[in-house]
């Protein structure tokens, strides 16, 4: 159970936007390649200093590599980061202002209060 | 010393820029009612004739991380880079560069470190819409020097509610000791009921209006009792999973102070959530 890693590919990946992009085009090829050259980066320091024991679970990798957001706020994932990302990545196949946000609200109806935890 | 002339606390809605410089067909519905209600508020500033903007508002991970995550962080720089790519991205906001008045800066540091307040500091900050869009609504010239303060309302574990009043207290308290002639306001953005994220994200009207109506209610007649009373870290869970950035709002209240009616209170019921402003003169209207 990770979803500080969660939420740092989603941070590391919505601020870059080719990454956005490479994100969009082959997310389990990005999930792969990020979870093995990026998870233990520390953002602030050098390269050399790297953490050296993050990884995700089957689960969440899993989630990651499909875009399956419902399941990414399931598992706690910050939703305003998944919504953040997640709207650069589908937006733009939908004609309707905010399609894509109601049709994210549709997919997630079954969720209710309480919400899963998202603290870190 | 410096004067405190105006309490402002408003609703950060992203898409205004958008949506008050679109045309034609792509020009909202609700576009002109909703500029007419910001330049309305925008003369609750102007009318002040500040010098110094202190702006609270929340970084929505975008400088600060989960590696190092600040609960009240303080700028002092001499400038503020603005908006970043996501932001650009979303909601067309601009990239803009504001200025920093950084011996107010200094003075918050030392002085809110001595009343009790292990305030964390940025010499090197870039602010986010949380800030960005009050200065689009309420000073488009972007021409006054500012003190930003970033409050954590979005990584848990979250400071109490109560912290957040008492920081306004504290930083009216800092401005009217500030050794200064400097005209001060503090301007600071929320949200009321809001759910980014979740299944009730998008809907016609923010997802809770009965948390709306009420917390208009503590906010415009200074109901800090009555309000720290019902809210609680817990609670804020219920109107919207993004609802505690009105922790935001009950920071200006303590700025304004307890039991102050708001000189100024105006609301607008858009799509998926309430905006809402409000200005106080704690000079009297008069200024």
């Amino acid at each position: 159970m990770s979803r500080y890693l969660l939420d740092k590919f989603l941070f590391t990946v919505d601020r870059d936007p080719e990454l956005v992009e490479r994100y969009r085009e082959d997310p389990a090829g990005t999930v792969a390649w990020w979870e093995a050259e990026q998870a233990n980066r520390i953002l602030n320091c050098h390269d050399g200093e790297s953490s050296t024991w993050l990884r995700f679970d089957d689960t969440e990798r899993a989630a990651l590599a499909a875009h399956d957001y419902p399941t990414l706020f399931e598992l706690g994932a910050h939703p305003f980061l998944t919504l953040t990302l997640f709207i650069a990545v589908f937006e733009r196949d939908h004609a309707e202002p905010l399609g894509f946000q109601k049709e994210y609200a549709q997919r997630l109806s079954h969720f209710s209060l309480p919400y899963p935890d998202i603290a870190t | 010393m410096a004067e405190l002339v105006a309490v402002i606390a408003s609703t950060h809605h992203p898409f205004y820029h958008r949506a008050s410089t679109s045309t034609g067909e792509n020009r909202p519905p609700f576009a002109d009612e909703w500029v007419r209600k910001v330049e309305a508020f925008r003369e609750t500033l102007t009318r002040a004739r500040p010098d110094v903007l202190v702006m609270v508002g929340s970084d929505h991970f975008h400088q600060l991380w989960l590696d190092n995550m600040p609960q009240f962080l303080v700028g002092k720089a001499p400038f503020y880079d603005a908006n970043f790519y996501n932001e650009e991205r979303e909601f067309g906001l601009p990239k803009m560069v504001l200025k920093g008045q950084e011996d107010l800066s200094a003075y918050v540091l030392r002085e809110g470190l001595d009343a009790g307040f292990d305030l964390a500091f940025s010499n090197e900050l870039r602010i986010d819409h949380s800030i960005t869009c009050p200065i689009i609504t309420l000073r488009p010239q972007n021409d006054l020097p500012i003190v930003p303060v970033y409050t954590n309302i979005f990584a848990p574990p979250l400071p109490q509610p109560k912290r957040f009043v008492q920081l306004g207290r504290t930083i009216r308290q800092l401005i009217e000791s500030w050794p200064s002639d400097q005209r001060v306001a503090v301007i600071g953005t929320g949200h009321l009921s809001l759910e980014l994220g979740g299944p009730r994200q998008f809907g016609l009207h923010g997802p809770d209006p009965q948390f709306d109506q009420k917390a208009v209610e503590w906010i415009s007649s200074g109901d800090i009792e009555g309000c720290l009373a019902e809210v609680s870290l817990d609670s804020l869970h219920a109107p919207g999973n993004a609802t505690h950035g009105f922790m935001d709002f009950m920071l200006m209240m303590g700025v304004a102070g307890e039991g102050r009616k708001a000189d100024y209170v105006d609301t607008f019921d858009l799509f998926h959530t309430m905006e809402a402003y409000f200005t106080w003169y704690p000079n009297g209207a008069g200024l």
